[in-house]
C-alpha cells in the first residue's frame, strides 16, 4: 500500500487495543477519552486526534448536540400534535452522530440511515426539510449532492452496500486524478448503519465488497442497544467491532457518548480510508434513549432502570461538565445555546406548518428519467378524470 | 455487415460502450478471466482491465447495491447475474432501491444500472438455471426490461440499455445465444429505439407477439401455419417494460386476434397484461379472446420434462387453432 499520514506505530498500537485483537466472546476494549464524570482521559492512539479538537471546535460539539437534542424534542411534539405521521427519535446518540460528522470533511460522502438527524445538521441539511419524509410529502427531502447526504434509507442495511460502490467510485476517480496531477483532495464514504441493521446480510456483503476492493468507506454502527424491542444480545454473540477481523480491516469500539473519542476515532477512520488503506468499523457504543419510533414503547421490553444508567452516560452533560472545569464555556455561552435551541425548534415547527403537500403530477414526473409511455398514458388518463370533476363543480356552480 | 451469435454481438456490443463511454464497467461473477459462464464477457479484461471489467464476490446485493453506488458517483456499471434463477438475492436492492432512487430524489439522482441476466430454459439444465423471472421485475416501477431475440438488436440494444438514464434488466435469451445472425455495426436502424416492438413478419389472419427466446418459435410456428394457407404476423415485443402497445393494438386492429407466448407461467404474467390492454384497446375488433400460450403455475420442471412445459410450435399452433375457430 501507499505512503500513510498516520503516526508510526499506529497500526500495532491499534492491533493490541482494539476489538479486532479481542477473542469472540471476550469483553472488548473501548476507546473512551472523556468519561461519564467529564473528565478527560488518554489514549495511545487517539488523544493524538483528540488534541487537534480546539475549544471552539468543542463548544461547537456541545452547541451541535443541544440543538439537535431540542430538534428531537420538537419533532416528537410535532408527532404528538399530528403534524408528523411518525418520528424517529435520536436522543442519547447525540454524541456518536455529532463527532463523527463533525470528524467528515465536505469531499467525503454520507450514507445515513434514518436516525442521522445529527449527522444532517452537521452536513448542513436544512431540517425542516428532513421531516418532510416523516411528514408524508416527500420520500427524501433535500438534494443529496448538495451537501454529499445521502437520502435515508428505511430499507436495513441496503446503504452499506450503495457506500461501498460509492467508494469504489472514488477509488477509479482518484486513480484517475492522480493520473492528472490532480490537487482535489481525497474523499471517502461513511455507511451509518445499526446494531439491528447489522444482521442483515447486505452488511456482510458491503464489507465483503469494500475488503476485497479496499474501498475508502468507513462503517459506522452505533450500537444503541435496541433494535425496536430485541436487545442487540440477539444479534450478535460477539461485540460488534470484532466482527472487522473477520473480514480483515480495522474494528473499535468507542464510546459512543464521548464526542471527544468519537471524533478522534472517526477523523483517524476516515483518513486511513482516504490513504487507501481500505475500511474500518467503528461500532459506537450508545443507548437509545428514547422509543425505537413514537409508534413504539419502551416499558414493554426493557427496565427503566437500563434507561436510568444509561442517562447518567449522557453525553451532553458529560461535554458540559469538562467545558466548565477547564473555564472553557461560561454561562452566558450555556444561555445562548438554548436560545439557539428555542429558534431552532421555532423554525422547525412554523416550516413544518408551511410543508407544500406536493402534486401528484410530480411522481409521474420522476419515475423515469426518460420519456415512458404508460407514464404519459396514465398521467394523460387522470388529467381526464381530474378534469371531469371540475367540469362537474363548474356546473353545479 | 458481420454475422455473429447473439453471445458475439452481446461482447461486441459490451466492448462498443467500454470504448466509448469511460464511466462504463462491468461487473460480475466469473465475468473477468473466465469470461463469464458463458463467455459472453470474453477477452474484455485483457482489453479494459479488472478495473472495468470486475471480478466480484459471489454475491448478487452485493453486485447491484455496489453498482448502485458505483451509479450515484457518476458511472454505468453493467452487472451480469449469471443465471435468472439466482437474481433473488439482488430483488430487495433492484426492486426497493434500484428502482426507486430516482423517484424518491424527485428526480435529482438517477441510476443508469444496467442488470444482464441469462434467462429461459430449452438448455436441460438444472434447478434454477431455466427460469423467466421478468414478470415480477416488470411489476416493479422505475425499472425498464428489454429483451431481444436476434444478434443485431442484441448488439445495439445492450449499449442502448447502457445509454439509458433509467435502471434497464437486460434478459438475455440464453438458449439463442449461439443463434446467429447479421449485424450492421454502423447502422442501428430499426434498433435505435430498445422499447419499440418490431413487426418481424407481417400477415393478416393472426397476430403472435413474442419477445427473446420464443421469437424464432413464433416465426417457425407462423410458417407452419403458412402451410395451412393461414397468414400470420408475428410481433417481436422487444421492450417488456414499458410494452409498446401502440404496436400491438395496429397488428390486432389488422389481423383481428392475438396470440401471446411467453417461457414464463401465464398465471401473472406478461401475457395477460398485453391481453388486458388489448382488450380495452382494440375490443371491438377483436374476433377472438386473447390467447397465451406459456409456463404453467408450477416451478420450472425437471430438464427430462421441459419439452412439456415449454411453449413451441405444436402450443402456439394450436393456440391459433383456437383463435381461428371463433
Amino acid at each position: 500500500m501507499g505512503s500513510t499520514q498516520l503516526p508510526p506505530g499506529t497500526e500495532e498500537t491499534l492491533a493490541a487495543t482494539t476489538a479486532a485483537a479481542a477473542a469472540p466472546g471476550e469483553p472488548v476494549e473501548m476507546v473512551q477519552l472523556l468519561g461519564p464524570d467529564g473528565k478527560l482521559g488518554t489514549d495511545p492512539v487517539f488523544s493524538d486526534y483528540a488534541k487537534r479538537i480546539d475549544p471552539e471546535k468543542l463548544r461547537v460539539f456541545y452547541a451541535d448536540m443541544a440543538r439537535i437534542r431540542r430538534f428531537d424534542q420538537e419533532a416528537t411534539a410535532l408527532q404528538r400534535q399530528g403534524e408528523l405521521a411518525l418520528w424517529v427519535p435520536l436522543t442519547g446518540q447525540e454524541a456518536a452522530q455529532i463527532g463523527s460528522g463533525h470528524a467528515s470533511q465536505r469531499q467525503d460522502y454520507i450514507f445515513p440511515t434514518y436516525r442521522e438527524h445529527g449527522v444532517a445538521l452537521v452536513r448542513n441539511v436544512d431540517l425542516a426539510e428532513l421531516l418532510k419524509q416523516f411528514r408524508g410529502v416527500s420520500n427524501g427531502g433535500w438534494d443529496p449532492r448538495e451537501n454529499n447526504f445521502h437520502l435515508y434509507t428505511l430499507v436495513l442495511a441496503a446503504q452499506t452496500l450503495h457506500a461501498v460502490g460509492y467508494a469504489m467510485g472514488i477509488q477509479r476517480d482518484q486513480k484517475l486524478a492522480a493520473a492528472a496531477d490532480s490537487t482535489d483532495p481525497k474523499a471517502a464514504v461513511i455507511a451509518y448503519f445499526g446494531d439491528g441493521a447489522s444482521s442483515e446480510g447486505d452488511v456482510h456483503e458491503s464489507m465483503v465488497f469494500a475488503a476485497s476492493y479496499e474501498a475508502p468507506v468507513v462503517f459506522f454502527c452505533q450500537n444503541n442497544h435496541w433494535a425496536i424491542s430485541v436487545p442487540t444480545e440477539v444479534q450478535t454473540k460477539v461485540p460488534l467491532a470484532n466482527r472487522a477481523k473477520g473480514y480483515g480491516f480495522p474494528g473499535i469500539r468507542v464510546d459512543g457518548n464521548d464526542v471527544i473519542a468519537v471524533h478522534a476515532v472517526t477523523e483517524w477512520a476516515l483518513e486511513h480510508a482516504r490513504e487507501g488503506r481500505g475500511p474500518v468499523l467503528i461500532e459506537a457504543y450508545t443507548y437509545r434513549v428514547g422509543a425505537h419510533t413514537t409508534a413504539d414503547d419502551p416499558t414493554k421490553y426493557r427496565e427503566s432502570a437500563e434507561e436510568a444508567a444509561w442517562r447518567e452516560k449522557d453525553p451532553l452533560d458529560r461535554l458540559e461538565k469538562y467545558l466548565r472545569a477547564e473555564g472553557l464555556a461560561d454561562e452566558a455561552f450555556f444561555d445562548q445555546v438554548k436560545a439557539d435551541g428555542h429558534e431552532l425548534a421555532k423554525y422547525v415547527r412554523s416550516t413544518t406548518h408551511g410543508l407544500e403537500v406536493p402534486d401528484i403530477r410530480d411522481a409521474f414526473a420522476n419515475v423515469y428519467a426518460e420519456q415512458h409511455p404508460l407514464i404519459a398514458e396514465e398521467l394523460a388518463w387522470f388529467e381526464e378524470y381530474s378534469a371531469g370533476f371540475e367540469s362537474d363543480e363548474e356546473a353545479a356552480n | 455487415m458481420a454475422t455473429m451469435t447473439i453471445a458475439k454481438a452481446i461482447n461486441e456490443g459490451l466492448r462498443a460502450s467500454l470504448t466509448s463511454n469511460p464511466k462504463s464497467l462491468l461487473m460480475g461473477e466469473d465475468i473477468g478471466h473466465l469470461g463469464g459462464v458463458y463467455r459472453v464477457t470474453d477477452g474484455l479484461i485483457k482489453e479494459f482491465g479488472d478495473e472495468r471489467v470486475v471480478d466480484t464476490p459471489l454475491a448478487e446485493s452485493g453486485i447491484v447495491g455496489t453498482a448502485i453506488g458505483l451509479a450515484l458517483r457518476g458511472y454505468s456499471p453493467v452487472c451480469e447475474i449469471q443465471f435468472d434463477g439466482f437474481v433473488f438475492p439482488a430483488f430487495n436492492q433492484i426492486t426497493t432501491q434500484l428502482a426507486k432512487i430516482h423517484s424518491r430524489s424527485l428526480g435529482k439522482l438517477t441510476v443508469p444500472v444496467v442488470i444482464r441476466i441469462p434467462y429461459g430454459g430449452g438448455i436441460g439444465s438444472i434447478e434454477h438455471h431455466s427460469e423467466s423471472p421478468e414478470a415480477l421485475f416488470a411489476h416493479t416501477a422505475g425499472l425498464r426490461i428489454i429483451s431481444p431475440s436476434n444478434a443485431h438488436d442484441a448488439y445495439w440494444m445492450i449499449q442502448k440499455a447502457i445509454e439509458c438514464q433509467d435502471p434497464v434488466i437486460f434478459f438475455e435469451p440464453k438458449r439463442r445465444y449461439w443463434l446467429k445472425g447479421e449485424v450492421d455495426v454502423q447502422n442501428p436502424g430499426l434498433s435505435e429505439d430498445p422499447f419499440k416492438a418490431h413487426v418481424v413478419r407481417e400477415g393478416t389472419d393472426a397476430t403472435i407477439v413474442a419477445y427473446g427466446p420464443l421469437v424464432p418459435v413464433a416465426l417457425a410456428a407462423a410458417n407452419a401455419a403458412m402451410e395451412d394457407g393461414r397468414s400470420i404476423e408475428v410481433v417481436d415485443l422487444r421492450s417488456i417494460s414499458p410494452v409498446d402497445f401502440d404496436t400491438v393494438e395496429a397488428s390486432v386492429k389488422k389481423t383481428g386476434r392475438l396470440i401471446v407466448a411467453h417461457e414464463a407461467p401465464t398465471f401473472g404474467g406478461i401475457g395477460g397484461e398485453i391481453a388486458a390492454r388489448i382488450s380495452e384497446r382494440a375490443f371491438l375488433h377483436l374476433e377472438a379472446p386473447v390467447i397465451r400460450v406459456g409456463g404453467f403455475h408450477m416451478p420450472y420442471p425437471v430438464a427430462k420434462v421441459e419439452e412439456d412445459y415449454l411453449p413451441d410450435i405444436d402450443k402456439i399452433l394450436e393456440a391459433l387453432d383456437r383463435s381461428l375457430a371463433y
